[in-house]
């Protein structure tokens, strides 16, 4: 048969997650179909044609779809379920909301969060925070699972698959959106930027946290990062912490500042391809993930560094 | 009305765990275990809202072995009223298989809300609460940063990629806790002891009528790929070249 991508996109651009699903879903081997859920997202679908290795792009386009609320987008993919054996979905904050609904309603199990697609049945995933690596065998009639978005690498774009517009489900009024207050950044997303420069406790304050980290941020054209001790002092927004609990993120490059390295944020950027640590602690259990380490002041090294690299 | 809060003993956060060496599974052994932080946060979250008059009882539900029953007198002591344990001995209990036990105690008890953890910490699922607003046919509204109930319909502000969205449900609904909802209150040593008079029922997937056999067959667990340790270096200048010659700048 067939798998089915839930494409992760805002409507007018679609998200690198749903490139980095692709390559997972190519990996069962069979032909794979993008579902484009939204409203007036045609120019998602457009990007989602383009990708390599698409057989067709649904387009769901309508007012139930224009939040990608869970109820509405379930009834959706249940509605197209019957031609999959597959249905994958990226780890983001939608994706997650949606797949477990999708699998309840086909009585299936789900597989969370998969990291490696051993064979189409067999899928290796990260447990207790990424301390383990379980490897799980499925024998349901569908599968149902979520992509770990940094495992896998964006599949190549040069595509030029169909856009089939489907009809938008009707909206059973269980929910409704109120409002949403999404940050506005002309920075490279967290859970894609090639460069992340991350920040922790140690900057001690908001205001040094933005005057030490951002200028070398815009230097790499890198995203903003911060541990949980630094977004539970205030120092930085929610969606920009990287660990268990926040973002899992494999960057190219990943600048910790200021960071002790509790497992908890480990569990989040480990992936990363070079790691660099910057703190005063020598001891600190950031160094031991730590590709390149320095061992000092961050106040003086972080300016330092920033100046040295724009020469 | 009602407020059902589903509670799993989980391994403490604090614990380092250890993966035994012949790949199956993670040394549960003599570890200690506590309730899951984010269905500690579900809990506080329900208590409020008994605490502001907006909710008449707080239940909490877990399953598991009798061991379980420990992880709901800490949710008694907490201040909730009353306790259901759904006994089991399996050793794995899924979360599809826990969203249809929790459906049929939800049958009986009728809650107007249910506040569920957004996920366990130990295997990290994030499924049971929109698994289990699938089969109830409810509403949901995952990762929860704030949570207001009004007449009728929850207005719950959800931590979402790139910042904040805000959803309105009809109850009865679903909610799944986010880290930064609250701050979990201690239980206080009188209300420890007042907990362990507090009422905590039994039953059992057999007398819900549930299958709870795993569907998922787990071939093996292993240690992630350790990383190594680099390099500390002496100055910016020879991180600088590092990374230059590492391609990464």
């Amino acid at each position: 048969m067939a798998t089915l991508i839930i494409a992760e996109h805002n409507d007018a651009h679609l998200n690198d997650a749903t490139a980095k699903t692709l390559t997972a879903a190519l990996a069962l081997g069979q032909p794979v179909d993008i579902l484009v859920a939204g409203k007036q997202a045609k120019a998602a679908a457009d990007a989602a044609a383009q990708l390599s290795g698409v057989r067709s792009v649904l387009l769901a386009d309508g007012d139930s779809l224009a939040e990608r609320r869970a109820e509405p987008l379930a009834d959706l993919v249940l509605s197209l379920a019957g031609k999959y054996d597959a249905i994958l979905a990226p780890a983001t904050s939608t994706g997650k909301n949606v797949a477990p609904r999708v699998a309840a309603l086909l009585d299936v199990m789900q597989i969370s969060e998969i990291t490696k697609v051993v064979a189409p049945d067999t899928f290796e995933r990260p447990i207790y925070a990424g301390n383990a690596i379980e490897t799980v065998q499925t024998s349901d009639k569908t599968l149902v699972a979520t992509v770990r978005i940094a495992a896998f690498a964006a599949a190549a774009t040069g595509g030029n698959a169909p856009v089939e517009t489907i009809a938008a489900p009707a909206d059973s009024g269980l929910s409704s959106f109120v409002g949403a207050d999404l940050s506005v950044s002309d920075r490279p997303e967290l859970a894609s930027a090639r460069v992340i420069v991350s920040g922790g406790r140690a900057l001690g304050s908001a205001d040094k946290f933005q005057e030490v980290i951002a200028p070398l941020a815009d230097q790499l054209k890198a995203a903003i990062g911060a541990s949980r001790a630094a977004v539970d002092a205030g120092y930085a927004a929610n969606d920009l912490q990287v660990g268990q609990t926040g973002k899992v993120v494999a960057p190219e490059l990943y600048i910790a500042i200021g960071i002790s390295g509790a497992i908890q944020h480990l569990a989040g950027m480990k992936d990363s391809k070079v790691i660099v640590a910057i703190n005063k602690d020598g001891d600190a259990p950031i160094f031991q993930v730590a590709d390149y380490g320095l061992v000092d002041d961050l106040f003086t090294v972080v300016p330092a560094l920033t100046k040295a690299l724009a020469n | 009305m009602k407020i059902l809060v589903p509670v799993k003993r989980v391994v403490d956060t604090n614990v380092k765990i250890r993966v035994k060496p012949d790949g199956t599974g993670v040394d549960l052994a003599n570890v200690k275990m506590s309730m899951n932080p984010f269905d500690e946060i579900a809990v506080e979250e329900a208590l409020r809202l008994k605490e502001a008059g907006k909710a008449t009882e707080v239940i909490v539900v877990s399953i598991g072995s009798d061991k379980s029953a420990e992880t709901l007198r800490t949710g008694l002591a907490m201040g909730a009223d009353r306790a259901v344990l759904v006994k089991t001995d399996a050793a794995r209990v899924e979360p599809l298989a826990v969203a249809k036990l929790l459906k049929a105690v939800i049958a009986t008890e009728q809650p107007s809300l249910v506040i569920l953890g957004k996920q366990a910490i130990d295997d990290d699922s994030n499924q049971t609460g929109q698994m289990l607003a699938a089969l109830l046919g409810w509403p949901q509204a995952t990762f929860a940063s704030k949570v207001v109930l009004g007449d009728g319909s929850v207005d719950v502000t959800r931590e979402v990629d790139g910042g904040l969205e805000t959803l309105r449900l009809q109850l009865p609904a679903i909610v799944t806790t986010d880290l930064r909802l609250n701050e979990p209150r201690y239980a206080s040593l009188p209300n420890i002891m007042k907990a362990k008079k507090k009422p905590l029922d039994e039953t059992s997937p057999e007398a819900l009528g549930v299958d709870a056999a795993p569907r998922l067959a787990v071939l093996k667990t292993v240690e992630p790929a350790a990383r190594t340790a680099g390099v500390k270096l002496g100055s910016v200048d020879e991180l600088v070249a590092k990374l230059k010659q590492a391609g990464v700048l």
